[in-house]
């Protein structure tokens, strides 16, 4: 079987994402070889850091197309959620645009700061393979700053200063705002969940 | 940590060991821990870098967030410590040698991975900020107030502030509520209250009377007197949203 192809969309910290898959004993490998990325049965497009030097790094590696043109299951993570995006408020940076979209900023406010940095309640929404065994309300670990607002789109909300979406999927591509590499049982149910969807 | 085990002191001195890394970690993920935060606190004042070969050996059994602090002194450093698998840097010293270290990380790998510990204690005009405080000999004051170097970090791109109250660690009569409170009213970040658990209670009232976003201990769960399913228990019947 094809290991889970992890785009290097640049950033530190894929580390933690490659482990998740050991524990599901699933071989994934880093790369940005289009070969790879096309032959996977699964793909994986996490990011960490800035939305334009994400953005960039896949032009420059020529994965534009390459990822919009994907049929097999491909699941975004945090930054890598917004990628697939319309567009970030950050730094007002064109995205894919697989889903529709824009990522916005989450404002401080009351009782919420900026990252928003921890585990939220997690309120499932839509219906989904990837949400198999996924009580609603599981808590899930965050760590962002921009946030895609609720829209047909969406398959789970979590509450910053406004709700926001927490899953997304749109025909073979899902992507979730938090790390299920660190969200503990429910972050692995959800992987799993995603290893057995299939093209 | 020190020299690749896990040790804890009281206020910053006299340092026992508590036990091996990989145990403990897995111990506190299985118990519902919802971060890990490891300091390696020879680094600073030794002027050298942490062993980090045990970084992707913890990455690999932890499913919950961990940090690491101690001897991250430069972005090649940082870089290092994430790519093998850590969620979050800390800096402590280094940021008050250079200040701008802390924008430098900042705009490299994003606010949420860049933690700003403040080792800070109550004196006769306020509180003030300590540096290379895991070595007694070598600690020094920062000449900083600590809430100008709260508001400063913020400000240089930290995306997380662990404000230790010197005062309280370790002796277990309870976290520095008034200190936290009067941070807190200053940071847009998340803030994590670090010092002086000894109870139970001691996380309520830091959380219903600081308004903190977490709150860290090591004594009380090293030694097993806290146990953390007991501990959310206790929290979320009194109110506290959390994981549980």
């Amino acid at each position: 079987m094809s290991p889970v192809a992890i785009i290097d969309s640049g950033g530190a910290n894929i580390a933690s994402l490659l482990y998740a898959f050991e524990r599901l004993d699933t071989k994934a490998v880093l790369t940005t070889d289009e070969g790879v990325i096309k032959a996977a049965e699964h793909v994986v497009l996490p990011g960490v850091g800035a939305a334009r030097d994400a953005m960039q790094r896949l032009r420059d590696a020529s994965l534009v197309d390459v990822i919009r043109g994907l049929q097999q299951p491909v699941l975004g993570i945090c930054l890598g959620m917004q990628l697939l995006c319309e567009a970030s408020e950050e730094e007002d940076v064109e995205c894919l645009g697989i889903v529709p979209g824009t990522a916005r900023k989450l404002d401080v406010a009351e009782g919420f700061t900026v990252p928003n940095m921890g585990w939220c309640e997690t309120t499932i929404r839509g219906e989904h393979d990837l949400l198999k065994g996924v009580n609603d309300g599981s808590w899930f670990y965050y760590l962002h700053s921009y946030a895609l607002p609720v829209s047909n789109y969406t398959l789970a909300t979590a509450r910053h200063s406004v709700e926001f979406s927490a899953i997304i999927g749109r025909d073979n591509f899902v992507a979730a705002q938090f790390h299920p590499e660190r969200s503990s049982a429910a972050g692995a149910q959800l992987l799993t969940n995603f290893l057995g969807l299939n093209a | 940590m020190r020299d690749g085990v896990v040790v804890k002191g009281v206020q910053f001195r006299n340092h026992r060991i508590v036990g091996d890394i990989l145990d403990l970690a897995a111990r506190y993920c299985e118990e519902g821990a919802d971060e890990l935060v490891f300091y390696d606190i020879t680094a600073s004042p030794d002027e050298r870098s942490v062993d980090r070969s045990w970084v992707s050996n913890v990455a690999r059994v932890l499913d919950i967030p961990f940090c690491v602090a101690g001897g991250i002194r430069s972005l090649a450093d940082a870089e290092d410590v994430l790519n093998k698998g850590a969620d979050k840097i800390s800096i402590n010293s280094p940021a008050l040698a250079n200040p701008y270290l802390i924008t430098e990380l900042a705009e490299r790998f994003g606010s949420q991975c860049v933690v700003i510990g403040i080792d800070s204690r109550e004196e006769a005009d306020g509180w003030f900020v300590y540096q290379y405080t895991g070595d007694p000999d070598k600690t020094t004051a920062a000449q900083r107030q600590t809430l100008d170097w709260v508001t400063e970090v913020q400000s240089r791109g930290a995306g997380e502030i662990v404000l230790n109250c010197m005062n309280q660690d370790g002796v277990r009569r309870g976290y520095d509520c008034e200190q936290l409170a009067v941070a807190r009213d200053v940071s847009d970040v998340p803030l994590i209250a670090s010092g002086g658990a000894g109870a139970m209670r001691h996380f309520l009232e830091v959380f219903v009377e600081s308004d903190v976003d977490g709150a860290l201990a090591a004594s009380v769960f090293h030694s097993a007197e806290i146990p953390i399913p007991d501990l959310k228990r206790y929290l979320v019947e009194n109110g506290i949203e959390m994981r549980s």
